[in-house]
């Protein structure tokens, strides 16, 4: 991470950001591995991983480089988000039924409950995650080309 | 009884293909795209077919997909009937034939698996809305192929294209809007989003207002999905500046799957309307015809022109639905279909004339058909066939929907039905006078026939524009007749899949 006090906002918000990144993507994770226990789940913990990386954007500037994920790298992770969740309703097939939880559903409440269902969040919050930080990243570009004109 | 496991097919294969194309489309040579996009539409095509075999040895048969083994009120299901089967073997019919045409065509945009993707992900839309048995799923599916539809409008991003695709992305979200509120409506009214079960509550239940306040909800949002003539304005500008083969798409069978399909589901198989709404259906059917059509015959670009045919084609279907005879529902089902293969036929020629020459503007073009053969003749036989003359299978329709007005006693409606006819005929001849008829211009001393896919595509939808009219013969009128006896049945389709789902 540069730290280069020329491009984007102040050192307050800066700082701030910096702490405060990793407890964002932490819960984001908590919300998104937790989705068939609590509330929240795949979409809402994908937005909130996404938002992590978006915040980061706006602090540091678009020309910090402070993700790795370039927009080509999301939009192939986008569709095997989307891959995989087809995947997974595949998987019943394998029982015999489309959507089918074949898994074993272990006890209600614990965090390997539930068979497919987390295996389907995953998916989503990786889709929904990746997909909206494409479509971020797309706006960036453009109003960089706006500007270039 | 069959087995009803090739149902989900026609969700999993295009949504499949649509997000495997999208990551292989940038490692690999746009041969191998086009080859899993022609494989997987092909696939559609023959699990359709299957569909009306299954229909073929017993016309009324139902059958009931229950995702993930859930049993029916609970879960969520999949219904194929006589009403989902014609419209899933029209849909994928004209998707194979256009996904042919656009492995040619789409040469002159420069993103071709994004065009794919897209494109699918549209498919999955459409035959996801149709085999669906879940009134929530229905609006999910909906969205799906209306926004892949506003992203494919834009494709060749120029200002126009986005000018009309954000106006039909404007427009749509209304239409979403005010379908989305009628369901959440209907929720709260009956309980449940299964619309089986949805048609046995309602018709258990003592109706109140807030039937014919839903109604007017879904006549207005499905309306607009349609394009019916009060709300007609976001179509021309969307069809003429799509690329062709998305024109053709989105007229041939985007709007009758989006608009009528789901309007006729919801409201003869769920919602059980009678009298006033369908009065109101007749009038605005009526309306559409005449006014769409003084509209069309003053327009000078192609595609617009074919825009505003459509607009009263879809007055016709209304119409012959709205008249609620079994006559009447035979005449707009078939007219649905032929306009389908008609009217994707002409804006293949459009898109073959544009592809050819680069221009839209017919005061531009003439004397195209020395140069252009196949183009000319199979725009010949669309545009004879979609205002009516005999043997073509427009004709058959259109006669259908005005003996059943007849029939009802509507003597002006079945006027404007002829009326009609006579306008589309002088509408799309205006295209044929001035495009292919004539002296050949200096300029276009060296252009050629377009490619061979493209032809064969268009040559297609020419024969079955002529042979169209034996669908009425006895052998094949179950493809029809099964169609119409859904639309008949009306709320008894609670009761028809509720049975099927336990058997």
């Amino acid at each position: 991470m540069k730290d280069d006090s020329k491009i984007g906002m102040s050192l307050i918000v800066k700082t701030i950001t910096r702490l405060i990144v990793g407890p964002i993507l932490i819960f984001g994770a908590y919300i998104m591995l937790r989705g068939h226990l609590s509330p929240g789940g795949g979409f809402a913990g994908g937005v909130i991983i996404a938002l992590s990386f978006v915040l980061l954007i706006l602090a540091f500037g678009r020309d910090a480089k402070v993700s790795k994920v370039s927009i080509n790298l999301a939009s192939n992770l986008e569709s095997i988000g989307a891959l995989m969740f087809l995947c997974v309703a595949l998987l019943g097939f394998l029982g015999g039924s489309f959507f089918l939880n074949i898994l074993n559903k272990g006890v209600p409440f614990k965090l390997f409950s539930a068979g497919t269902i987390p295996l389907s969040n995953l998916s989503i919050g990786l889709k929904v995650g990746v997909g909206l930080f494409a479509i971020f990243l797309a706006l960036v570009i453009l109003e960089g080309t706006k500007k270039n004109k | 009884m069959h087995n009803p496991f090739f149902v989900t097919y026609f969700v999993i294969i295009p949504l499949l293909s649509a997000f495997l194309i999208s990551i292989i489309g940038k490692y690999v040579k746009h041969r191998y795209v086009e080859m899993v996009a022609s494989i997987s539409c092909f696939l559609l095509l023959v699990f359709s077919l299957q569909g009306l075999n299954i229909l073929r040895k017993a016309s009324d048969s139902v059958l009931v997909y229950k995702l993930g083994g859930w049993a029916l009120p609970f879960g969520i299901c999949m219904v194929f009937d006589g009403l989902a089967g014609f419209m899933l073997f029209t849909v994928n019919l004209i998707a194979f034939l256009i996904c042919l045409y656009s492995i040619n065509y789409m040469e002159k945009y420069t993103d071709k698996p994004k065009f794919f993707t897209l494109f699918f992900l549209m498919l999955t839309g459409m035959n996801g809305l149709i085999i669906t048995g879940d009134l929530f799923n229905l609006f999910v599916f909906l969205e799906v192929a209306s926004i892949s539809s506003y992203a494919l409008v834009a494709f060749g991003t120029e200002a126009e294209e986005l000018e009309a695709s954000f106006k039909y992305a404007i427009m749509g979200s209304v239409a979403s809007c005010f379908i989305f509120l009628g369901i959440a409506l209907l929720y709260g009214f009956a309980s449940t989003l299964n619309m089986a079960d949805m048609a046995n509550v309602l018709s258990t239940k003592p109706s109140n207002w807030l039937i014919p306040f839903v109604s007017v909800l879904f006549l207005m949002g499905f309306g607009l999905k349609a394009a019916l003539v009060p709300f007609h304005g976001w179509l021309p500008d969307a069809h003429s500046s799509a690329p062709a083969s998305i024109s053709a798409m989105l007229s041939g069978v985007l709007i009758k799957t989006l608009g009528l399909y789901a309007l006729m589901r919801i409201f003869f198989n769920v919602l059980g309307v009678s009298g006033i709404y369908l009065s109101a259906l007749m009038f605005l059917g009526a309306l559409s015809i005449i006014v769409a059509l003084v509209l069309a015959v003053v327009q000078w670009d192609i595609k617009r022109l074919l825009a505003y045919s459509t607009i009263s084609q879809i007055g016709y279907i209304v119409l012959g639905i709205g008249l609620g005879t079994p006559l009447g529902i035979l005449g707009g089902l078939f007219h649905l279909f032929n306009h389908s293969t008609s009217k994707s036929l002409l804006f293949l020629n459009a898109g073959a004339v544009d592809y050819s020459i680069n221009t839209r503007d017919l005061r531009e073009m003439s004397g195209l058909k020395q140069k252009m053969p196949v183009t000319a003749n199979t725009n010949l036989i669309g545009s004879v066939a979609i205002s009516g003359i005999p043997p073509f299978h427009g004709f058959f329709s259109k006669l259908i929907i005005v003996l059943a007005c007849i029939q009802r006693g509507f003597i002006g409606y079945a006027l404007a039905a002829v009326i009609g006819s006579l306008l589309t005929l002088s509408a799309v001849m205006k295209m044929q006078r001035y495009a292919f008829l004539g002296e050949l211009k200096e300029q276009y001393k060296n252009i050629k026939e377009v490619p061979f896919l493209m032809k064969f595509s268009m040559s297609c939808l020419a024969i079955i524009c002529i042979v169209g009219g034996i669908l009425l013969l006895p052998n094949l009128k179950f493809f029809l007749d099964s169609a119409v006896n859904v639309i008949l049945e009306g709320r008894d389709y609670g009761r028809l899949v509720m049975e099927a789902s336990i058997r």
